[in-house]
Order: structure tokens, then sequence, then C-alpha cells
């Protein structure tokens, strides 16, 4: 069942777009970002970091900065020789080659950026004077920067001892490729290029740690968006004992996956902080920030699409070189690989052949970034529709909507195996359709085309669907993911009526105070405003798998239904106690417990809560207080889908793009706040109109990064976006007991493909069929250059 | 060192500070107002947007020495005790913010863009925020933000 209509159940929390609880501290400079905070005796950290792309380190100087005034110490890697500096949690195959990244380099550096020492001295810009005053010796050693050179012999090798720069090879087949290509009319090749993004949270990164003296606890406030991942990574990675951990996730300012990270600044301030039992506190320049906190992307896409003449797509092949950069951090050989199983989009298809190769080269390490895997898989699969269409001379929407999965053949397992609950791409394709006037649109593609009007109009698709909260845990282990996918939550009733929600999600904008409060208004009925939703803190939420993969809702939407439901029934006994009745006999509605057929005789959830807390009179067998617990495992992935449309004009002149019109309509099941729905797709979709025209990492060839500043990397101002039509359908999933899906993501995954096909569409007559990202003024200009003179 | 004297929220503040500080460091380390965040080291992010004698500046780019004498207004002192800046109301009221990170200097550049043009058309409201970054919110909501503020306060006269 698909619906368009909000809802207009005014007693009901779920579905309204009630303002934000978070907003009135955010905007009155209330917040707490871990750089605020000012502890009694706290000594600054700054990092040294390689110049070079890679080199030996052959001698080390500290004696000046050690003399320079307010310096404390100076660490170089020989005093921490064993200390990690991250780890990765998903080797990906049995053979793959995993790398050590040291808290401290010790010998070798493998990209611009990575750390040789740190400076400790009583004030941050003592700390940063001193840094100039180290004086390092390096012997270069070679950069490795192109991937495909990276795999030649005789290249560099970023880390000696494995012998190649070969990470992993990970293969899928699905069905028979080359039979499904053998029955082809039509075989449709094209090489994309992901490029390599740098994630830029306005938050830089930031910590502080420090031993709290009441016990053996160090608390450790970072801007992260895993507070219980990292506390278990860094007790395995320090030895400090887990139970001495506690890590805070303040106000995070953005995460975007840069924060889903173990990262070596965090594991050194641990572990110092422990050595000399004072507060220690970095905060990254964002200079540092460029080259130091993971990058995204970076995929070489070779994809091929087989089809028949009549436009039945047979078989998709699908050859990736993904770059790792130099080291492995938390997930990164499994990024790319969170794309694998959604190369045939929402296509049925008889064969996916997909390879992926995981290459080492001298760069900063790459990881999650917002869809992490599903971006590149959505740009292949809808970038290569567009250009079977093209090849088919049929009109690319019809080509879709001829392979695509119908609402009515839902659920459906498609060919990678994964089974899609519900879906009805039908109902958003025609919504945004008519949001967009897609037909006048093309009759005035068609018109200016006749006229050769020098500023050509393109319309840009992209029907997509995903997979995303993450996820049945025992699909992760099949994976080789060594960790579940679960998430807790407690639902606690206090004495005075109050609730606290104890979440394991951890947010960094996504509004979870607010949106959490009202799934449990509704479930046990008592005011949003009543409710406090606590998290991102391992002292007072125990259990939690955190924030990415859109999965806080999806997974974390289930533990607070389930655990409210669990308080409710605690509180229905004890409510049947007070009423003298048996519990059965006891009807729940609204926060209000009464009496089946005597209304009047009746008790709220508070006067319970309170009867739980004295104890005076409770049902024997009944333990004082209430609450309620659960912890859920997923049944499966959730799959949001959509369609959005892009109308692109393109000065054949110039090269200049401009995006005149964006729609959008997106399917993620029920929503519990469509105001915090619409936000999150605005952000998203902005971040994938980002990486289609604006933004890319340059390294030169010595491994140096071009764009390592705000000025010369270009992140979109207001000024270089318009405002966007969204809506949404709304076909709930049938995994998900509150019919709801991620939603996070789904612009940044949705929307580049979009914005490329939309240029191209534009430009196509003039014999254009591809156009790398970013499509800036100067890349379309020489696309159509080279199509002028014939090649391409 | 030199001293400097200086309004800040409406309040008298005095301190030395050396003459490399940036105002933004005064404020949150010698002051304690953290409201005011940094999102960058090249002036390029506006995070640290901040009044001075009722103009928006970037915090990060002029030095403390700098405001000796002048008055300061920063996210922390925009509302007058409960009743929030018009700007403010608007902002939540549109979901102009997300992590929140760049909202102190996106909504003191907003409050600063309508004072000096009390009814600007969308294009003048992008354009008058280019240089705050947001990484959030896509700019959609706090455009419609910034509009409805303006209509809010252009009402109220
Ligand atoms: S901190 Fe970025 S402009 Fe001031
Ligand atoms: S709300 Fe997060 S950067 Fe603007």
């Amino acid at each position: 069942m698909t619906a368009t209509a909000e809802t207009t159940d005014t007693t009901k929390a779920i579905g309204r777009p009630i303002r934000r609880k978070e907003d009135e501290r955010l905007l009155h400079g209330r917040t707490n970002w871990t750089d605020n905070i000012q502890l009694p005796g706290t000594i600054h950290m700054a990092t040294l970091r390689s110049p070079m792309a890679h080199a030996k380190i052959t001698n080390i100087d500290i004696s000046a900065a050690v003399a320079s005034e307010g310096v404390l110490h100076v660490y170089i890697g020989a005093d921490f020789p064993d200390l990690p500096g991250t780890t990765c949690v998903w080797p990906v195959t049995d053979d793959i080659v995993m790398s050590h990244m040291p808290a401290i380099c010790t010998d070798e550096v493998r990209y611009v950026g990575d750390v040789v020492a740190i400076v400790l001295a009583t004030d941050q810009n003592l700390a940063v004077d001193a840094l100039q005053l180290i004086d390092i010796d390096y012997e270069p050693l070679g950069a490795v920067v192109d991937m495909e050179e990276a795999l030649k012999p005789g290249s560099p090798l970023v880390h000696e001892s494995a012998g190649t720069n070969l990470c992993y090879t990970a293969k899928m087949p699905c069905g028979d490729y080359e039979a499904a290509k053998a029955k082809a009319d039509v075989v449709v090749s094209r090489r994309f290029i992901n490029q390599r993004l740098i994630p830029n949270t306005m938050e830089p990164r930031s910590v502080v740690a420090a031993p709290m003296g009441m016990s053996d606890e160090i608390t450790i406030w970072t801007s992260t968006q895993i507070p219980h991942v990292l506390r278990v990574l860094l007790a395995l990675l320090t030895g400090i004992p887990e139970n001495h951990i506690r890590v805070v996730a303040p106000d995070v300012g953005g995460g975007f996956g840069a924060k889903l990270q173990i990262n070596r600044e965090e594991v050194l301030a641990l572990v110092l902080a422990k050595k000399l039992g004072r507060p220690i506190k970095w905060t990254e320049a964002r200079s540092e920030h460029f080259v130091s906190t993971h990058h995204g992307r970076d995929q070489i896409q070779d994809i091929e699409i087989a089809a028949t003449k009549d436009g039945t797509v047979l078989g998709m092949k699908v050859d990736l070189l993904a770059d790792m950069g130099a080291y492995l951090q938390i997930i990164t050989p499994g990024t790319p690989l969170l794309g694998m199983f959604m190369y045939s989009g929402i296509y049925k298809m008889e064969a996916l052949d997909f390879t992926c190769t995981g290459v080492y080269t001298t760069k900063t390490p790459t990881d999650a970034y917002r869809g992490a895997g599903r971006p590149e898989s959505t740009y292949a699969i809808e970038r290569i529709m567009d250009e079977l269409a093209a090849e088919l001379g049929m009109e690319p929407m019809e080509l879709r909507k001829k392979n695509w999965i119908k609402h009515d053949e839902f659920p459906y397992t498609q060919i990678a195996g994964l089974t899609y609950d519900t879906g009805n791409y039908e109902a958003a394709t025609e919504r945004a359709m008519e949001m967009f006037g897609y037909e006048a649109l093309r009759v005035e593609q068609e018109a200016r085309r006749a006229a050769g009007d020098p500023v050509q109009l393109g319309i840009g698709i992209s029907t997509f669907t995903e997979m995303c909260g993450l996820a049945p845990s025992r699909t992760l282990g099949a994976l080789k993911y060594v960790a579940g996918g679960w998430e807790h939550c407690t639902v606690r009733a206090l004495p005075t009526g109050k609730i606290e929600l104890i979440t394991g999600t951890s947010p960094h904008g996504q509004g979870h105070e607010t949106a959490w409060s009202q799934i449990a208004s509704d479930i046990i009925g008592v005011p949003v405003e009543d409710i406090e939703v606590v998290h991102g803190d391992t002292g007072r939420s125990p259990y939690g798998m955190d924030t990415y993969g859109s999965r806080s809702l999806a997974v974390g939407g289930q533990a607070i239904k389930l655990a409210g439901e669990r308080l409710v029934e605690k509180a229905r006994i004890i409510a049947a106690h007070q009423l003298e009745v048996s519990p059965d006999d006891v009807e729940f509605s609204a926060g209000t417990y009464s009496v089946k057929g005597d209304p009047e005789k009746s008790t709220t959830i508070q006067a319970v809560a309170f009867e739980a807390f004295t104890a005076h009179n409770l049902p024997d067998g009944v333990e004082p207080t209430l609450s309620g617990e659960a912890t859920v495992d997923p049944l499966d992935f959730s799959y949001p889908h959509g369609t959005h449309l892009a109308a692109m004009e393109v000065d054949t002149e110039t090269g200049k793009v401009t995006l005149r019109k964006y729609v959008c309509v997106d399917d993620c099941g029920v929503q519990i706040n469509p105001m915090i729905v619409e936000g999150q797709v605005h952000g998203g979709v902005a971040q994938g109109i980002a990486q289609a025209m604006y933004e890319g990492a340059v390294y030169d060839a010595e491994g140096n990064l071009l764009t390592a500043s705000l000025a010369e990397y270009l992140l979109p101002s207001a000024a270089d976006l318009p405002s966007f039509d969204t809506d949404r359908t709304v076909t709930p999933s049938t995994t998900h007991p509150l019919g709801t899906k991620g939603i996070g993501e789904a612009g940044a995954i949705a929307s580049t493909p979009a914005i490329i096909n939309g240029v191209i569409d534009a430009i196509r007559h003039l014999g254009v069929n591809n156009i790398d990202m970013p499509a800036s003024p100067m890349t379309v200009w020489r696309a159509i250059q080279a199509a002028k003179s014939g090649g391409n | 060192m030199t001293h400097i004297s200086a309004t800040v929220d409406g309040v008298h503040r005095q301190g030395d500070v050396e003459p490399r500080t940036l105002l933004v460091h005064w404020l949150r380390e010698s002051l304690g107002q953290v409201g005011t965040t940094v999102g960058c080291d090249t002036s390029n992010c506006g995070a640290c947007t901040v009044l001075v004698e009722g103009r928006s500046v970037k915090s990060c780019s002029v030095l403390a020495v700098q405001i000796d004498g002048k008055s300061v207004t920063t996210i922390q002192g925009l509302a007058e005790g409960e009743e929030w800046h018009p700007v403010q109301k608007a902002f939540k009221e549109c979901h102009g913010l997300q992590c929140g990170y760049c909202t102190p200097g996106m909504v003191m550049a907003s409050v600063d863009l309508l004072n000096e043009n009390p009814n600007p058309t969308e294009a003048e409201i992008r354009e008058g925020l280019e240089g705050n970054l947001c990484r959030c919110t896509g700019y959609h909501n706090i455009v419609k933000a910034v509009a409805m503020a303006a209509a809010e306060m252009g009402a109220s006269k």
C-alpha cells in the first residue's frame, strides 16, 4: 500500500512535523562541543604530520621542541613502538593484506598527514609553535598515487613486507553473466570514476581524555558517531580494561561517516591521560582535517550491461578498483562492498558479475562517507541505464519502467540475493514526473536543440533503491564484519512520571531527541515534552551500536518500540493490582489504564510509576521500579527508494553547468517526523550534488593533496545550490515493526547520477557519452571539444 | 600582552591578550563564551561569525586587540532575555539547522543580512550567506528561515 498523505491524526505524535527539542540549546550557543570542554590542568596535544607521501624517517631531532616554552613532552614513534593508531574490523576476504597504522610512525611515513611526532604543552598555541622546532630527515621512497600504476610490477610498495599493493580481490558472481551476454543484442560498457571526496563535517574532530579521579575510570569525550563501538576498540587496542573507559559523544557537529572511525588521536589521548594522570586535549585544525580525517569514495568502475534490442536488461558486469589509501581503518575494505549487492538497483536481471579489487596507495585512508558503497553502485547502474537507453534509442525513463520491479512483485528477491520487502517505483516516479513537469521539459529540450541554442537543456533521471539499516547480525557475520547489527533501548519511568529514554544510537544532527520522543510518546502515552532522550555516553547508555548506515530509526526505532511496550506491560500488572482487577481486564490507551467496561475506574502510567517507586503496594512477585528494556536484531536491511529528477542547463560554449530544478520523491516508509525526513533529504541531495558538480580531492604525482583547504576544495555554499522540490510516497516496510526505512543517506545516494545524466542528456547530441565528476566547466567544455573532434 | 576591554553580549569584559590572539579565541578560551564555534583556519566557513558594533565579522579573522572599546554580540547574546530573536525562531520553525555547528555563525550572518536588506529575494539571501558553510541542511531550510524572519521582522516594524 502506498500513500502520499501525511498523518492527520493529531492524537498521535508519530507522523507530525514536531519542531526539534535540540534546537533551543543549539540556537543559543548553549551546546557542549568537545572543544568547549576546559578541564583544570589540561595538557594540549598537537600533531606533527608528514609532508611526504612516502618516505623513510632517517633522523628525528626533538631537542629544540623539548626546550620550547610551555612544552611538557614531545613523543615520537619510538616512545610507543607497539601502539596501533587504528584498527580494521572488516577483513573482507580470507587472504586480505592487512596493514598496521602505528599511533605515531616509527620508521616510515605512508601519506601526507601521517603522524610523526606529538607535542604536549600547557597551551594550544605553544604546542603548535613547538611543532615547527622538530627536525625530521626523510628519505623518499616513491609515491603511489594511481591505482592502476600501483598494481603494476615495479611500483613502489606502500607496505614493503606485503610484497604487493593489492589489498584484496572480492568476487560475487550471481547468475551466469557470460550466458546472459551471449543472448544480448546490445552490450554497453563505460568507465566511471567515482572521485575521492573529503567529508568536511563543519565541526572538526576533537577529543578530550581525562582520568576522573573517583575510580580508575578515564572519560574520553570525542566528536564521534560511535561511542559504544569506540569503547570496545580502544580497550582492545590499548589494553586498558573496557570497564575503565567511558566514552562520551557530546554535541557532535556532523558525521557523514567521517566520525565512524577509531583515530590515532583518540588512542593517544587516552593512553597519555592514563600515563600522565592529566586531561589531554586535541582539536583538529581544518587544514589537518583535509589530510588526517579519512576520505570517501575513490573508485574506478568498469561497468558493462547486456540487453536485448527491445530493452530487456539481461545482465551486468562490474569491475571495481577501490582505493584504500595507505592503511585500512575501521571499515576501509568493506566500504566499497556495501554497494556490492546493489549494482542491479531496482531492476530485474538474470546475472550480475561483481569483482572489486582493493588497492593500497600513499594517500589518506578512505572509509565510509555518506552512503558508503551505495552512492557508487547507484551511480554505476543509473549512469549505465542512460547509456543503454541511448544505445537502444529508447527514452531513458521508458527503459527503466520496462526493467524495474513492479509494485505487485514485492517481496522480490533480486539477483544478488537480497529480498526487497516493499516498494512502489511507479508511484514515486509518477509523482516526481508530475512535480517536475517532465513532458513540458522534454518539449523545451527539443525546441532548444532544434534552435541550436548555445545553452542546452538536459533531463537527469535517477530511480534508485538502497540497502540500509545495518543490519541482521548474522548477515554481518557472514560478511566477515566482526560486530553485530542490533540496537538497544531502555525506557525508564522515573518516580515523578518523567521518562528517560536511553538509546544506543548516537546522533550528530539527525534529531533523535525529538523523533525518539515521538515514538515513545505514542507507545507509552506520555507527552513528548516529558521524555528525555539520553544518548552518546557509555556511562549512561551502556549498550549500543551507534549511528551510521541509516540505521538509527530502522534498527534503533524497533528497540524503542519494544522497550516501550515492555514498560507498558509491566505497568499493566501494577495498574490492575491498584484497580483490583485482573491484568486481562485492563485496557491501556494514551497513558491511562482503565477497567474494561468501567472506564471511570482508571489510573495513569505516571501514577503507576510512583507506585513502582514506593513499592508499598505492589502485587506479589513484581519487582519495584518501572522500566522496559529491549535489544533488537533486525530481520533484514531496509530498502528505501525514490525517483530524483534534475533539469540541467549546459552552456555549450563555456561548459558551465547550471542546476535549474531538482525534484525528488523519496519513499522511506512510515515517517516519524516528516520535517526531519525532509531535512535529511535536503542535506543528502546537497552532498550528492556537491560530488557531481563541485568537489573532488586532487593529488599531484608526488602524493601531495592539492585541494587541501576550503579555498581549493569547493564545498558548495548557499549561492551554489538551488531550493529543492521534495515529496514522499509512503510504502511501509513489512520487515520493520514501525514500517519505517532509513533516510539519512538516500539523498546522497540518489543525486549524483541524476545530475550527471542530466548534463550528458543536454549535450549527448554533440557526441558526448560520459563526463567524470565533478562536472566543472573545464571538464564539460573539454568533453564537448573532444566529441567535436571525434573522440570522447 | 595588551589590555583590552569590550562589551560582550551586554557585559563589560576586560583582560590581557597577546597581540596574536584572535577574537574568537579570546571569546572561547578567555571569556568562556564557547557558543561561537570555529570551523576552519582559513576564514572560509563563517562558523565564527559575530556582530561587532552591529556588523557581522568573522571572529577568526580579527584580532582581539582590534575590538578594544567596541561591543560584540555573539549567538549567546542575541535573544532579549526569554524572547528569541526572530531569526532564531525562524531557524527552529523552518528546521534550518541539523547538527547546529554552523548555526551560531549562520544566525549572526542572517541577522546582519536582514539589517542591511530587510526584504531580500531568495537569490539575495543565498548570495548574502555565501561566506557561511553548512554541511547538513543543503541550505534549503536556512534560506526559508531567513525569508520567514524577514517577513516577521517587517511585520513587527
Ligand atoms: S572559523 Fe571558519 S571563518 Fe572563522
Ligand atoms: S547544521 Fe550542521 S553544519 Fe549546518
